[in-house]
């Protein structure tokens, strides 16, 4: 089984298992973790819309 | 008195505390937590973990082999390679398999190999936060 995504679909998913993961770790209340994982997850897409509107104008 | 003088350093715990919840999880991705007794953040490790580490083997991801040579490429096959063996039961039984990749051009499997070493490293992670639960540093 073979999986095929575009960039966005797969930086998504990255972002998703890495926000999990740092909200598990990173605060001491369960009410911190969901919304420390929310931010970080928020902050990953946009970094990545920057990034691409950045790259997209970069490229001319 | 000087902050510094305030703080007291604490003493290490001893092996015994931290070193099975560190070494489960290792092995199993968010083992330690269940072995402290906090199912509800191991099964969220478990997911999260196993499934970067599945999507990054369904994407066809390159797995690292050391490699000397100039620094860069030390740097970078040393680096994955470390964070690929972070992965625990999920490398060894990769391995096991006869999983076998070769690092081609192509979005997809550039991002199955960053899938691969990022599990590993998010795998760390919950290993220090096992240690910091178990050394009675963090509830």
């Amino acid at each position: 089984m073979k999986m095929n995504l575009s960039h966005f679909e797969a930086a998504l998913l990255f972002a998703l298992f890495t926000s999990v993961v740092l909200g598990v770790v990173t605060r001491s209340t369960d009410r911190d973790r969901l919304h420390y994982g929310i931010y970080t997850f928020c902050c990953f897409v946009v970094a990545l819309f920057g990034l691409g509107w950045l790259m997209y104008l970069g490229h001319g | 008195m000087p902050v510094q003088e305030k703080e007291q350093k604490k003493p290490a715990p001893p092996l015994g505390k931290w070193a099975p919840a560190v070494a489960l999880g290792w092995l199993i991705p968010g083992g330690g937590h269940f072995l402290l007794k906090r199912p509800g953040r191991g099964l969220l490790l478990l997911l999260a973990i196993t499934g970067m580490f599945v999507c990054g083997l369904m994407m066809r991801g390159y797995m690292f082999q050391p490699q000397s040579g100039d620094l860069l490429t030390t740097l970078i096959n040393t680096g994955g390679f470390i964070g690929d063996l972070c992965g625990g039961i999920l490398y060894l039984m990769t391995v096991a398999f006869g999983y076998s990749q070769v690092d081609t051009p192509g979005h997809v499997h550039d991002y199955g190999t960053k899938f691969l070493v990022t599990a590993g490293l998010l795998n760390l992670l919950a290993m220090v936060d096992a240690y910091e639960i178990a050394s009675g540093r963090k509830d």
